[in-house]
């Protein structure tokens, strides 16, 4: 590997990455931020490895627009591929020219010398000198210009703590939803029940106001704002401005502007032939073979659903707009804001801080705006807005609907000699980006001179939204896999964890299961056969061994993440109730291959949470809307997987220290839906083709 | 004025008697470790013990916590003395967001102050009123498991 990594090349200042602070720690800047999947904890891992420096002494200064540098959004498990691989590459800079300035001062070869928790020196050596005093809060003033060796891999540590957690165990307020200023405002906002509603007027007149001109309200220091259908509620006491929020939305009188009805799955399409991955225009050839079998799968639309509703903070001071935000794109949302506010860019920072894991694209960058049009109202004063479970639930841009056909042929040995895979699904690339084209920002929807969403545009990039794993891994002759996308949907999408993967590898790897079938093989075997990839080979037999043999209520899935990182297995075992058809998981189990490891207890916590989080998905997640309403609107109406239903998950690493680290965090989600489909037509002969995977679909399959 | 003891301290409020509780522990008294997360009694973030009993602090009127004793997660650990339940999850490093825990801290402790050597079962039981969206339901489970066979 000569090439240096992409965001050294962009920004080669040594300055931009590492600083060796006044005393005792080091800073290293990032522009991806922490969501929960533990990426400060890597980074200051391999920071430390690289410089000699202990993990404790690390500070990782996550994404903040102008500081850091700009790594565009934290999404498709590439931080540590990305990030990690320039910081490493930094990190080894610094290094160099830190022992070239101690072999200046001590008086020995660079060479001889190494660094140990900071402090360097030779064998033999009787003086030493630290990182601090050479180059302690002084700049390097060095560019990166070409790639210079990293320091071999030593063994990972076993249980790295990550980082953040004593914090967040102790209740301290390190999310967004914590911020505090002495001079702060709190702030709601009150929105239509759906992304298809304006305002028609309000029940009382006491509410009747002009534009964003401040209305007399019954509370106290409390004030509405309102522009077209945009409604907040502003204050200095938080629970006044909930109470009063609630009372002008039970006020408010919403229209529906167009039903919530969008193109079926199935009918018109933009098609695109797919080459090894990648979306090529022209004509979609016909199937080209008689298939022995053909089936349909399909998965509903799935919510990010987090923890947390989401929020900002916002301060409008001297012409200048500063935003704190749990979006995990802020230098997208920076352009935006700017954009939709009519400002510079350069007048406006977003500052990247913590909210509750995101999964994906959901209302964190919307609550930006929200927060955006508060402050400006509010000059000079911080205004931290929240939303509601209920906003988040209705608001947030859903994982979209897919569906996917599939086609094969088998000859008499029971090998497959013809493969089609038609996957249908809307838009899966719904952030916010700045142009001309309108904006995906909900508050730019909503207001008196409104900005429309641009619309949905088929992406053609490898391995992106509805294509992504559509391509199989196993060796087939002249895979012919269609891309269709459809527009527009009946609801607001974007990205969810894994995109399309997703559903692509819940449809390949369930309808491998039923083609094992027809041949006669056992899903492992028939996998096996069809599979040339030594790495794909070395983990399906993991997981094999790993849960002691895919045999009575146990399926079995495989994919390796954009068919470019992470590879994973996964084994589920079910219990199927006979007679109320619910399916329970009481295990899973994972062999993963994210070559080399930087983390290994990060990295199984990240297979294991997006099994799990998948798991929830597949077996009991699926929005539920008419033609006029969004029925899922809280925990009840959207139910989740709980701690009385979580499985006991055993995950085997196969560490490969050579080879480059791959993203991780999204691996797991395709094969775990598909083994969770495979293991209940092995425990009781029904195959649900349709998520997710509840005892009605059950029943519906069974009767079928 | 509503008189509260959280953590062992005395606290005189000015705040409307319905104010729930979590608004006054996070804005008044300073302590955020009580997350506001569902307000809807859906999620557990926001649990406290009231008088040693469980409590939504999400929708409990302050009032109703007058002249009783409040434990936050706060009240429960601090860095140089974490709770068992705390030192447990931190081994196990069960989370991600992390956005989860206070509510799950909460619950487990008051569950082994009950049962020192809970069942797997009672450990399940007690913690499914809680949503942990990040899928590190696993961990929490090991570590509470861990701590109930006193590993």
């Amino acid at each position: 590997m000569t090439e240096l990594p992409a965001g050294l090349k962009r920004y080669p200042e040594l300055d931009r990455w590492v600083r060796i602070d006044p005393a005792d720690t080091v800073t290293v800047f990032t522009g991806k931020v922490e969501i929960g999947q533990g990426i400060t904890t890597a980074l200051a891992l391999i920071a430390s490895h690289e410089l000699g420096v202990a993990p404790e002494r690390i500070r990782v200064q996550t994404a903040h627009t102008g500081v850091t540098p700009n790594e565009l959004i934290t999404a498709g498990s590439m931080s540590v591929e990305q990030s990690g691989a320039a910081l490493r590459q930094a990190c080894a800079h610094a290094r160099r020219h830190l022992l070239e300035a101690a072999a200046a001062r001590l008086g020995v070869p660079a060479s001889e010398l190494a660094i140990d928790d900071g402090w360097i020196s030779a064998p033999g050596l009787n003086e030493r000198v630290s990182l601090w005093a050479l180059q302690g809060g002084e700049p390097f003033r060095r560019r990166i210009e070409e790639r210079i060796p990293e320091r071999p891999p030593a063994p990972p540590p076993a249980r790295q703590t990550r980082i953040d957690l004593p914090d967040k165990l102790l209740g301290r307020g390190v999310f967004l939803h914590d911020l505090h200023w002495p001079e702060m405002r709190h702030a709601r906002v009150v929105r239509p029940p759906t992304f298809r509603h304006r305002l028609e007027g309000f029940a009382g007149s006491e509410f009747i106001d002009r534009g964003l001109e401040t209305a007399p309200t019954a509370a106290a220091g409390v004030r509405l704002i309102r522009d077209g259908s945009f409604i907040a509620v502003i204050g200095d006491d938080e629970y006044q401005v909930v109470r009063h929020a609630e009372r002008v939305a039970r006020a408010c009188r919403w229209r529906l502007v167009s039903p919530l009805e969008g193109v079926p799955l199935g009918r018109d399409s933009q098609a695109f032939l797919l080459d090894g991955g990648t979306p090529v225009t022209g004509p979609v050839p016909p199937l080209g073979f008689e298939p022995t079998f053909s089936a349909s799968y399909s998965r509903p639309h799935l919510m990010h659903a987090a923890l947390a509703p989401s929020a900002a903070a916002a301060c409008w001071q001297g012409g200048r707009l500063t935003v704190w935000s749990h979006s995990q794109g802020v230098e997208l949302l920076k352009r935006t804001l700017a954009d939709v506010l009519g400002l510079e860019a350069d007048a406006v920072t977003v500052i990247h801080v913590q909210g509750a894991g995101a999964y994906g694209h959901n209302g964190a960058d919307d609550a930006a705006l929200d927060a955006a049009l508060c402050a400006l109202a509010e000059p000079g004063r911080p205004v931290l807005l929240k939303w509601t479970r209920t906003q988040e639930h209705r608001w947030e841009p859903y994982g979209p609907a897919m569906r996917v056909d599939l086609a094969a042929a088998l000859d008499g040995a029971g090998r497959i000699t013809g493969w089609s895979h038609e996957v249908w699904s809307y838009t899966h690339a719904g952030r916010p980006v700045p142009g001309e084209r309108g904006s995906n920002l909900a508050a730019a929807w909503l207001r008196a001179e409104p900005r429309e969403a641009p619309p949905a545009v088929p992406r053609l990039e490898p391995e992106v939204g509805i294509h992504r794993n559509a391509w199989p891994i196993y060796a087939l002759p002249a895979p012919r896999v269609v891309k269709r996308f459809v527009a527009p949907g009946p609801l607001r999408t974007s990205s969810l964890r894994s995109l399309g993967a997703h559903g692509n590898v819940f449809a390949i790897e369930s309808f491998m299961d039923e083609l094992a079938l027809l041949a006669g093989r056992d899903p492992v075997t028939f996998r096996l056969e069809h599979l040339a990839d030594p790495r794909a080979r070395a983990v399906l037999e993991a997981a094999a061994t790993l849960c002691g043999g895919v045999t009575g209520p146990r399926g079995v899935a495989l994919a390796r993440y954009k068919n470019r990182q992470t590879y994973a297995a996964v084994v589920v075992e079910v219990e199927v109730d006979p007679t109320t058809a619910a399916v329970r998981v009481p295990k899973v189990w994972i062999a993963a291959d994210a070559g080399r490891v930087v983390d290994p207890d990060g990295l199984i916590n990240q297979l294991e949470g997006g099994a799990v989080q998948a798991l929830s998905w597949t077996l009991k997640e699926r929005v539920r809307f008419r033609s006029d309403d969004i029925e899922s609107e809280d925990w009840v109406s959207y139910p989740v997987l709980r701690f009385d239903e979580t499985p006991e998950v055993i995950t085997r690493l196969l560490d490969r220290p050579e080879q480059p680290s791959l993203g991780a965090g999204e691996a797991t989600a395709g094969p775990t839906a598909a083994a969770l489909a495979n293991a209940v037509f092995a425990a009781c002969g029904v195959r649900v083709r349709d998520m997710p995977l509840d005892a009605e679909r059950l029943r519906e399959a069974a009767a079928a | 004025m509503v008189e509260l003891t959280i953590n062992g301290t005395s606290h005189r409020v000015d705040c409307p008697g319905d104010e729930p509780l979590v608004y006054v522990l996070r804005n008044r008294l300073g302590l955020p470790g009580t997350r506001l997360a569902c307000g809807l009694e859906q999620c557990g973030a926001c649990l406290v013990l009231v008088d040693g009993e469980c409590r939504y602090a999400c929708t409990l009127p302050v009032a109703d916590c007058a002249g009783r004793a409040v434990t936050t997660v706060e009240g429960l650990g601090n860095e140089h003395a974490l709770h068992a339940v705390q030192q447990a999850l931190l081994r196990h490093n069960a989370a991600q967001c992390g956005f989860c825990l206070s509510g799950i801290v909460v619950r487990a402790a008051a569950l082994f102050r009950d049962e020192p050597r809970p069942s797997p079962a009672d450990i399940r039981a007690a913690l499914a009123p809680h949503i942990c969206r990040c899928g590190a339901q696993p961990r929490v489970l090991r570590a509470l498991d861990a701590l109930a066979a006193g590993v």
